[in-house]
C-alpha cells in the first residue's frame, strides 16, 4: 500500500521540541523565529543530551555566534509570509523594526553571504511555497495567489514562470506524474 | 559560511564545453572546486570511490558515450549513499520530452546549453545560488524543480 501525507513543518517541529523539552523537567517557552526560553537554564549534561536527541531530526541547537543575522532574517521573512496581518506592512520597514538594525545593513550582510538579495531570497521562498500549495493543496491558483498576496493571478503565474521556467501548470503536471513515477517506477 | 567551497562536478564528453565551463565557473564571484568528467561511467567510478567528499551540485550531460547522463542520473538516484545529490542537467536538447523525462528521473535543474559565454556564465551563476538556497534555507526539496 502507499499512501501520502501531508505536514506542517513548523507544528512538526514544535511539537516535536516540546516532546523533547518536556522530558528535562524544566519550565520553558517557545517563542517565534526557533526562539527557546527556558527558566534557569539546563545543566550541561541536559545541554549535551538535548541535542542528542534532537540531531536525528535535523534540529540543531545554535550556539550565540551561530545565530547569525542571515538565519535570523531568513526566519523574519518566514514569518511574515505565514502571518496574514502582516501583508500589509512593507518588507523593510517589517525586517527592520523585528531585528533592530536599518535595511541598508541588513541587506548588505545577507547579499554578502548568501549571494542573493533579500528581494531575491523573497521571490524564491514565495515560489517555493507556491510549489508546495500547488502539490499538497487542492487550492486553485487564484486561492494560492491571494493566500501569498500577490495581486493578481497573472502575476504569480509570471513570477513563477520567470523563477522556476515552468509554468505553473506544468509543474503541477510534471510532480503529479513523478509521484506516480516514483511509486511505480516501471510505468 | 562564506568560506565554504562549493564542490561541483561536471560530467560532459565534449572538450571545449568542459573547458568553457570550467571559465565560466572561475570568473564566478562563488567559491567552487570544480571535477570533470569525461563520461557518465568516469563520474560513477569516481562518485561510489569510498571516502570521498561528495559534491554538492552535479552537471550531467545527457548524451555521452559508455555512460549517458539518463542512466547517471538513474542510478544515482537508486544509491542510497548518492540519492540526495542535488542534480543540473547541462544539455544541448530543449525537447520537452527529454526536459521531462529527467525531472521524473529525479533531476533538480535542467539547464539548456546556452550558446555564448557571457549567457552561459549567468546561467551557471543562477544555477550555483539557486543550489545554495537550498542547501542553506529551509526550502522544500522534494520540490526543487527548475528550468533555465
Amino acid at each position: 500500500m502507499t499512501f501520502f501525507v501531508k505536514y506542517d513543518f513548523d507544528l512538526a517541529c514544535k511539537t516535536l521540541l516540546k516532546e523533547h523539552l518536556d522530558a528535562f523537567d524544566v519550565t520553558y517557552s517557545l517563542g517565534s523565529l526557533g526562539e527557546v526560553k527556558i527558566k534557569g537554564g539546563l545543566s550541561d549534561e541536559q545541554r549535551n543530551s538535548l541535542t542528542t536527541s534532537l540531531k536525528r531530526y535535523g534540529i540543531e541547537i545554535l550556539d550565540g555566534q551561530k545565530i547569525t543575522l542571515v538565519e535570523r532574517i531568513k526566519s523574519a521573512i518566514d514569518e511574515l509570509l505565514k502571518d496574514k496581518d502582516l501583508k500589509s506592512i512593507k518588507v523593510s520597514t517589517y525586517l527592520s523594526d523585528t531585528l533592530h538594525y536599518s535595511y541598508a545593513h541588513l541587506s548588505s550582510v545577507f547579499s554578502e553571504s548568501t549571494y542573493t538579495s533579500i528581494e531575491n531570497y523573497i521571490i524564491l521562498r514565495k515560489v517555493d511555497l507556491a510549489k508546495e500549495l500547488i502539490c499538497n493543496t487542492d487550492l486553485t491558483l487564484t486561492e494560492i495567489a491571494f493566500k501569498l498576496n500577490y495581486s493578481s493571478v497573472a502575476h504569480l503565474s509570471g513570477q513563477f514562470k520567470k523563477t522556476t521556467g515552468l509554468t505553473p501548470s506544468s509543474f503541477q503536471r510534471i510532480m503529479s506524474k513523478k509521484i506516480k513515477h516514483t511509486v511505480n517506477p516501471k510505468t | 559560511m562564506d568560506t565554504k567551497l562549493l564542490n561541483i562536478a561536471l560530467a560532459d564528453d565534449d572538450e571545449d564545453d568542459r573547458m568553457l565551463f570550467s571559465e565560466a565557473i572561475d570568473e564566478i564571484g562563488i567559491r567552487t572546486k570544480l571535477s570533470l568528467f569525461k563520461h557518465g561511467q568516469e563520474l560513477m567510478d569516481y562518485l561510489t570511490l569510498p571516502n570521498i567528499v561528495l559534491p554538492n551540485l552535479i552537471f550531467l550531460d545527457l548524451n555521452m558515450p559508455i555512460k549517458n547522463g539518463m542512466q547517471c542520473l538513474k542510478e544515482i538516484r537508486q544509491n542510497p549513499d548518492l540519492k540526495d545529490l542535488c542534480i543540473a542537467i547541462y544539455s544541448t536538447s530543449s525537447s520537452e520530452k527529454d526536459v521531462e523525462e529527467t525531472f521524473l528521473n529525479g533531476a533538480n535543474i535542467y539547464l539548456n546549453k546556452p550558446n555564448n559565454f557571457v549567457k552561459l556564465q549567468a546561467s551557471v551563476e543562477r544555477v550555483l545560488q539557486l543550489n545554495w538556497q537550498y542547501h542553506t534555507s529551509n526550502l522544500n526539496k522534494d520540490t526543487f524543480l527548475f528550468r533555465i
